[in-house]
């Protein structure tokens, strides 16, 4: 989902759609009665899988369940948009359509705000692969049904959203159901022999780090006149906050989580600055271009975090960690290095090797599944999201904002009922620009 | 007989300078012109008064007959090009063709067995990119779409339709990977994107580019008709030439910060690793046909592998030689999310830039045609 646009920029010719209708054949045919109503147990055979959303993501996610073993099914899919969903359909059958495990019929093809439900009924697993906005409802639905779950980062927009996704998540607890989330830093190789690393003391006692996502130009879509103002917003999601929640959240959780899991706590302090320096055009919705957040921790540790979507600056998607002993460098590309106090390297991690983060993670969810075992990874995928909200939150307002404020606030992004008919959440004003938070202005809500 | 040439050469050199100097008003092209053509010169005036000019076998530095081409042939100099609609330049260098000894000799210490036996083979003139395309060259690729009418205008010449052209996506993610931007190699693309890079050139400059074949490479980093250039064994003349892990700090760094090698390319066996235009064949050297094959290439059928040629800041001063080759994986694409994964940018092959030639002889629109390979998806 830290994703732009898929590559197929012009040029290339691809099959063209009607707007995808929540009226469609299927929909109305199935209704939303649950035909299995419990997840697949051990031992029992295959293991039906259904997609929920079907961009570039949750087709990768889709590709690497079907690559997690033949005894996967892909059963159901489910996207607002028919084209997307159609899209992804045909990329999975040029590599999985001849291996039987791509067994989705047209009637198992559901679009529309509500498709989700028919898809989830249909299957054992499913890949929550939706913008983040939607993920809490998504959730919820699953573990009602007492599915295993798979569901991409950050699980949640708002707090109320992650408040969401714990209460959920107990019930997934109660039902000893399986739930990865897409934080795949927690399922590299690089990233577990440095915390076993930090756990022997190597670098001491963490007391401050450097957390960044600092990256160029991001995908936009164009809004075309046969849009609607909430399809527009659907298909150019990455810029409303009820979708997305800011790339503060969107991508630069991953390393908020990592420093959140290598120092074994959560923030309980943030304040910062950010704004709208150089991508302020109506196309870029509500988000901002920069982030910059200090987040305090109960130890004391500081972690300076930046994100930066802005073209022609330095870069760099990484973490770096300071010790009582020694200095610590990791990124997402299976590097690690630790020096110690006089900058000597201590450790140096050869990743060369090291499989695909996003192949593993999906791995060890179904040889979970398989084994009857218990993978849960909601807590601190909830909790990470939430320190995400709580640094946008310092941002917005240039407030200190603490952790309790955070997991209370009743800044509620995303409606409860949303279908092709609904206003959305935010609106353009008559020049066709949204509204931006003011640091100084916007409340702490 | 040789101080004769040289000395016509130069009142030709310095007609063909003035009259570029009239007709062009980019100082730059003259400097380059002028720094070239005085350093052929001068190497021509010592060795032919050394005499060595006439006892080439026992010498680093050969000077066969064609290398007076270049000083006599004002079409044939190096130059500096801008990039139309933006202020950055693409710079130049001709490599006279020739024949060369391809591969590594079998006797040298850690040799790789891809890298021979060696090989005859026969190379036609092109110019070169005198340094690795660097990040300011590449954006104007990958963030701006080609506008329609100019491609239309420079690729009519050849009988092209401009449609062909298809820019980028943005990169998910850091293409730089922390390790600078302004002056710095290019980096991550794919295979198929450095190939659409040099389509789009061509479509921007009216003059054909492409990727170099692993033939043409070698000769180019080996020197062209200087061959036998040879930095490898030599640490401190390596360390004066070329990037590699033992001075690199792990980091690409600046273009053409280190010394050139004699025909005027920086860059060669190190910073970054580089596309060429074929599929990688680990018995490259023993499928070759003939008896001293010309021009060699063999076009990609498969994504993977596809040849890469020169070290890295990564590799070790052993690694850092011209007849250094590696194919592409999969593997390094792994970190990327979605499927197909991406036909434009690598997630894990930081390591991995490009630079372009220019053939001297303009190809048929069918040869061109050859060189621009169909995209491949990548499961």
């Amino acid at each position: 989902m830290e994703k732009p646009d898929s590559d197929f920029k012009g040029g290339i010719s691809r099959r063209s759609f009607v707007k995808g209708a929540t009226m469609t054949a299927s929909s109305l045919l199935l209704g939303s009665l649950p035909i299995s109503a419990s997840a697949y147990a051990a031992g029992s055979g295959m293991i039906k899988v259904a997609l929920v959303g079907c961009g570039g993501r949750g087709t990768g996610a889709a590709f690497n369940a079907l690559a997690a073993g033949s005894d996967v099914k892909l059963v159901a899919m489910a996207d607002v948009f028919e084209n997307r969903l159609e899209e992804s359909y045909s990329r999975l059958s040029l590599r999985f359509g001849d291996t039987g495990q791509l067994d989705v019929p047209d009637d198992h093809k559901f679009t529309g705000f509500d498709g989700y439900k028919q898809a989830t009924d249909l299957a054992d697993v499913v890949l929550l692969v939706t913008p983040p906005g939607f993920c809490p409802r998504h959730y919820k639905y699953a573990v009602e049904m007492g599915k295993h779950v798979f569901m991409e980062k950050p699980v949640a927009t708002d707090a109320p959203g992650v408040r969401s996704i714990l209460e959920s998540g107990k019930m997934a607890r109660g039902k000893k159901l399986n739930v990865v989330v897409g934080l795949q830093r927690r399922y590299q190789n690089n990233y577990r022999e440095i915390l076993r690393r930090i756990h022997n003391r190597e670098i001491g006692d963490i007391i401050s780090g450097q957390v960044y996502w600092n990256q160029a130009e991001l995908w936009v879509k164009e809004r075309k006149p046969e849009y609607s103002e909430l399809e527009y917003q659907m298909r150019n999601w990455y810029y409303f906050n009820w979708l997305c929640g800011d790339h503060i959240l969107e991508q630069h959780v991953h390393q908020i989580d990592v420093a959140n899991w290598f120092l074994g706590q959560y923030p309980d302090k943030a304040q910062g600055m950010g704004g709208r320096e150089v991508r302020t055009g109506k196309e870029y919705g509500q988000i901002f271009d920069h982030h910059f957040v200090e987040f305090t921790y109960p130890s004391g540790a500081v972690i300076a975090s930046q994100s930066r979507q802005i073209p022609g600056c330095w870069n760099r998607i990484a973490e770096k960690f300071q010790g009582t002993r020694g200095f610590l460098t990791i990124d997402g590309n299976h590097n690690a290095i630790i020096r110690d106090r006089n900058q000597n390297v201590r450790f140096e991690y050869d990743g060369g090797d090291d499989p695909n983060p996003y192949q593993q993670e999906i791995d060890e969810l179904f040889d979970s599944i398989r084994r009857g075992h218990v993978i849960d990874n909601t807590d601190y995928g909830a909790k990470s999201t939430l320190a995400g909200v709580m640094g946008r939150m310092a941002t917005y307002t240039g407030q200190m904002i603490d952790w309790d404020m955070a997991l209370n606030s009743q800044d509620k992004l995303v409606p409860d009922h949303i279908d092709w008919d609904s206003e959305p959440p935010v609106l353009p004003d008559e020049n066709g620009y949204y509204p931006v938070p003011v640091p100084g202005q916007t409340p702490i809500v | 007989m040789s101080l004769f040439i040289s000395i016509t050469a130069i009142n030709i050199s310095y007609y063909y300078m003035f009259e570029n100097y009239r007709t062009r008003t980019e100082a730059k092209y003259v400097t380059h012109y002028v720094n070239f053509t005085a350093f052929l010169l001068l190497l021509l005036l010592i060795l032919s008064s050394c005499g060595m000019l006439s006892n080439s076998s026992d010498t680093d530095l050969e000077i066969p007959e064609s290398a007076i081409e270049i000083v006599i042939n004002p079409d044939f100099a190096a130059y500096s090009k801008e990039i139309p609609g933006s202020n950055v330049t693409i710079d130049m260098v001709p490599v006279q063709g020739g024949t060369f000894t391809m591969g590594r000799a079998s006797g040298e210490v850690g040799k790789s067995p891809h890298e021979g036996p060696q090989r005859q083979v026969n190379i036609d003139s092109f110019w070169m990119t005198s340094h690795e395309i660097s990040w300011e060259q590449y954006e104007l690729f990958h963030m701006e779409v080609v506008e329609k009418e100019i491609a239309e205008e420079q690729l009519d010449r050849f009988g092209i339709e401009p449609d062909a052209i298809v820019t980028p996506s943005p990169p998910w993610g850091d293409k730089t990977f922390g390790m600078g931007h302004t002056g710095r190699p290019a980096v991550s693309m794919t295979h198929y994107a450095a190939v659409v890079y040099a389509m789009w050139l061509t479509a921007k400059t009216g003059e054909f580019h492409r990727l170099p074949t692993e033939a043409e490479w070698e000769y180019a980093c080996r020197g062209g008709i200087f061959q036998n250039y040879n930095l490898h064994g030599d640490p401190s003349a390596l360390d004066d030439h070329e990037w590699f892990r033992d001075n690199s700090e792990n980091t690409y760094q600046r273009v053409a910060s280190k010394k050139p090698n004699p025909l005027g390319l920086y860059d060669m066996k190190g910073n970054v690793a580089e596309w060429t235009m074929d599929e990688f064949h680990t018995d490259y050297h023993e499928i070759l046909e003939g008896e001293v094959p010309g021009n060699p290439w063999f076009k990609p059928e498969v994504l993977y592998p596809r040849a890469v040629r020169g070290g890295s800041y990564r590799d070790p001063a052993g690694e850092i030689r011209c007849t250094h080759r590696r194919g592409s994986d999969g593997h390094w694409s792994r970190n990327d999310p979605q499927i197909p994964r991406s036909m434009w940018w690598h997630t894990d092959a930081p390591f991995v830039g490009f630079r372009l030639l220019r053939p001297k002889e303009t190809p048929s629109r069918e040869e061109m045609m050859e060189y621009w390979i169909m995209p491949i998806f990548d499961f």
